[in-house]
């Protein structure tokens, strides 16, 4: 047992915090937050060209760097600390995770080599309107045709839904329901009969879009994993997501306190700073317990996907630690995602009326805070999760 | 990064819970699970017999070096031992002061002499040691301490006066570290000692200290003419601050395992309950339920990175945070667990005043977040450690 990072890992971690810390400076992230697209292309072409990022946990075999969760919730931690806007998440938490639970052998070397090159970016598509966790979100449906499928309905809050390459569809038959009659696709945006709208939102360093499918014709081996019984592929990639997200909800969470007490350093009333008062150095205290605590139970759970990966992959992962990625996920999401609130909550009180300006950067990740709140799961949805599991 | 236990420690692990499956049962059967915070001073005796139990199986300051009588065992086996003890209920250490505190102080700091003289009797589960540093004026100011140590030439002996407060199990010990001034004109963490001084001897007198939960395991500590030997000083006089507080270091090292083990009983005892008389259908304290058990697992995860990060454990954010987060957590846990019983929460064990186990933990666990550095202690060294947030300016009153 061994609960830190390794020196590799620790190199991954600090290269890209030097690194994003260039690209994604304030000014950066408000030019990118403007545009509909969500991010610069200049900056993407670095990631995918010079820092190879999207390739890093994809097999060597499909062009791959073949590396673990580990360090990819070591890239995610620092992307949520500099709010890197980009289409990093959903491709590699969403599209690539999907890819690599649900998808055959043929069907992960037509997409993956395009996704690890930088080609390709994708998405994952699965909430119906009124719909928010759980397999009765999916209400898309599709109908097993002479050739194919046909897919129709609509999907809303599609990460990046307006500018990802390939679109993973979870749709159910008709008549359906609960976890029974769910199946995944991949569908290449350009499919006849998608349409993509993106869709203005309050958190404006990620961006999302309405998907509306009508009479969308697949070929039958555009069907990822097991016809109308994908739930349980689907649930593991959220699952992977989420640890993905909370890892970012922790680097913001974390962001979020060191920005605020470096301003109360500097900020002077009564002739002193503002951090040496007591009112402010015990919120500080309370939001690095919320950071420290997120910290640990982010890499836990990365450890645990890192096994659940392997163990998914045929490899030799240790299966009772892959066994409780349903626990880690839910634990690290809720956490996160309370830690995170709670640390750009406090942080804005921390600036006073400053925090409370367009000019200051702690409004974005309060902002960023409440969007990733609400992604995957709230705390409140995922403690009610965990309770299943303790109580009933 | 690895979670994983190597298939030698997973043998180490059937070691452990066999052992503990064949002991811990006949005359013990009656201490399982008991004797955790709040429950301390149920079954001393018993408890002091299964100390020995342990020490004859070789389960007593199982980190310690194997030539000091301990074990030698790895982080990993420390960490498996802990927990394999909590699942078979083991009860709340009697020695845990010795093992935990005295001992690794002494191994660290002590001479050979001491060494030979202190730590056989910890492993044995022989004597038991108690904490003197708190006192009446010296509570989160802890270098304010006012107790008296004078060398007296003609006895060639320490001479102890002054007073201790909160000193747990003063009344079952038989020895106790105590912090005092050596240099009367000397202030704050200068001019202090490390003394290690025998509780049964005429100078010193034991008043327990009842508590809100009616039982004491505080107590009070007087000193009048307390004598400790010459040699019974950790480390040189004037660096008693020192020591003392690498002790505080090695509190929050491996010995936080133990006490996340009984949180884990505790809680089990609070899903049992929840789910016997229906409160587990209830959306809220669901809720509850769910965030107490990740605190704990967080809690774990935490103490996983501190021990992790080998012997600077002191000066890791993670340590920094970590008596807040549990503290505070095992007071929401006592709440917790009297919302859980509902209106039955009020009906006691027993008349004058015998509380059950979770009454006693709701009430006790008032003292987590006062004890050993109050939250508002704590909250102040993370932000100025931690954060490097400037000290409050200091207001002399003349």
């Amino acid at each position: 047992m061994e609960f830190r990072f390794n020196e590799e890992q620790q190199m991954i971690r600090d290269t890209a915090a030097a690194f994003l810390a260039e690209v994604s400076d304030s000014a950066a992230i408000r030019r990118a937050m403007a545009t509909e697209q969500g991010y610069e292309d200049a900056v993407w072409a670095r990631i995918v060209g010079d820092m190879y990022w999207q390739a890093l946990h994809i097999p060597e075999q499909y062009g791959g760097l073949g590396l673990g969760y580990i360090e990819l919730v070591a890239l995610f931690e620092q992307m949520g600390r500099y709010l890197l806007c980009s289409p990093f998440l959903s491709t590699v938490a969403f599209a690539t995770n999907a890819l690599l639970v649900a998808a055959n052998d043929e069907q992960k070397n037509t997409w993956l080599p395009q996704i690890a090159s930088g080609e390709l970016t994708g998405t994952l598509a699965y909430i119906s309107p009124g719909g928010n966790n759980g397999p009765q979100a999916v209400q898309a449906v599709c109908e097993k045709t002479a050739n194919g499928y046909t897919l129709n309905g609509t999907l809303r809050y599609v990460l990046d839904g307006h500018t990802a390459g390939l679109l993973i569809v979870a749709a159910r038959t008709k008549n359906s329901s609960g976890e029974q009659g769910i199946s995944l696709f991949a569908v290449p945006a350009d499919t006849a009969g998608v349409t993509r709208n993106w869709l203005p939102t309050m958190d404006q360093t990620r961006k999302q879009a309405e998907i509306v499918l009508q009479n969308v014709a697949l070929p039958s081996d555009a069907l990822l994993g097991s016809e109308g019984a994908a739930w349980p592929q689907l649930q593991k990639v959220l699952q992977l997501a989420q640890i993905a997200v909370a890892a970012e909800q922790m680097g913001g969470a974390q962001q979020a306190l060191d920005i605020s007490v470096e301003y109360t350093k500097g900020r002077y009333q009564f002739n002193r700073p503002i951090a040496s008062f007591q009112g402010i150095k015990h919120k500080a205290a309370d939001m690095m317990v919320k950071a420290e605590s997120a910290r640990s139970a982010a890499y836990y759970a990365a450890c645990v996907a890192q096994e659940a990966l392997a163990v998914a992959a045929g490899g030799d992962g240790d299966t009772d630690l892959a066994a409780e990625l349903p626990e880690a996920a839910a634990i690290a999401k809720a956490y996160c995602s309370d830690a995170f609130f709670f640390n750009a909550g406090s942080g804005i009180q921390m600036h006073g009326g400053v925090g409370f300006t367009w000019e200051y950067d702690i409004q974005l990740y309060f902002k960023r805070a409440k969007s990733t709140e609400t992604l995957l799961g709230n705390a409140v949805w995922h403690r009610e999760q965990l309770a299943k599991m303790l109580l009933d | 990064m690895k979670l994983s236990f190597s298939p030698e420690d997973e043998q180490f692990r059937t070691e452990v819970a066999t052992w503990m499956r064949e002991n811990l049962c006949g005359e013990f059967e009656q201490i399982r699970f008991r004797g955790g915070p709040g429950d301390e001073h149920m079954f001393p005796e018993e408890r002091k017999a299964w100390e020995r139990k342990l020490a004859e199986g070789g389960w007593t300051a199982i980190g310690w070096p194997k030539e000091y009588g301990g074990r030698a065992c790895s982080i990993e086996q420390q960490v498996i031992f802990h927990e394999e003890y909590a699942r078979a209920g083991g009860p709340g250490r009697a020695g845990h002061i010795g093992e935990g505190l005295a001992g690794p102080t002494i191994v660290a700091f002590g001479t050979e002499e001491q060494k030979k003289r202190f730590l056989p009797g910890i492993v044995a589960g022989t004597e038991y040691w108690c904490q003197g540093y708190s006192e009446p004026s010296a509570g989160s100011d802890l270098a304010n301490v006012k107790t008296r140590a004078e060398f007296d030439e003609a006895t060639q002996q320490w001479r102890l006066n002054g007073q201790k407060v909160w000193t747990s199990n003063a009344h079952e010990s038989q020895w106790c570290f105590v912090v005092a001034r050596i240099d009367r004109e000397s202030k704050g963490h200068h001019g202090l000692g490390f003394f290690l001084v025998k509780m049964d001897q005429p100078g010193i007198t034991v008043r327990p200290i009842e508590q809100i939960t009616g039982t004491s395991e505080f107590n009070e500590v007087f000193f009048d003419d307390a004598v400790c030997g010459a040699d019974d000083l950790v480390g040189q006089p004037g660096e008693g601050w020192k020591v003392a507080m690498a002790l505080l270091g090695f509190e929050r090292g491996v010995s936080t395992l133990g006490q996340q083990t009984l949180f884990k009983n505790e809680l089990a005892e609070i899903i049992r309950v929840a789910k016997d008389n229906g409160a587990a259908q209830d959306p809220d304290i669901r809720q509850r339920i769910a965030e107490a058990h990740m605190g704990l697992k967080i809690m774990r995860y935490s103490a996983m990175r501190m021990l992790s990060g080998g012997a600077g454990v002191g000066l890791q954010k993670e340590a920094l945070i970590y008596k807040l987060h549990w503290a505070s957590w095992h007071r929401n846990l006592g709440k917790l667990a009297m919302d859980v019983l509902g209106p039955e929460s009020e009906i006691a064990a027993g008349a004058p005043y015998q509380l059950n186990r979770l009454q006693g933990m709701y009430l006790f666990a008032r003292s987590d977040t006062i004890y050993g550095g109050t939250n508002q202690i704590q909250r102040n060294i993370a932000a100025e450690r931690g954060l490097g947030m400037p000290k409050e300016p200091k207001i002399v009153i003349q």
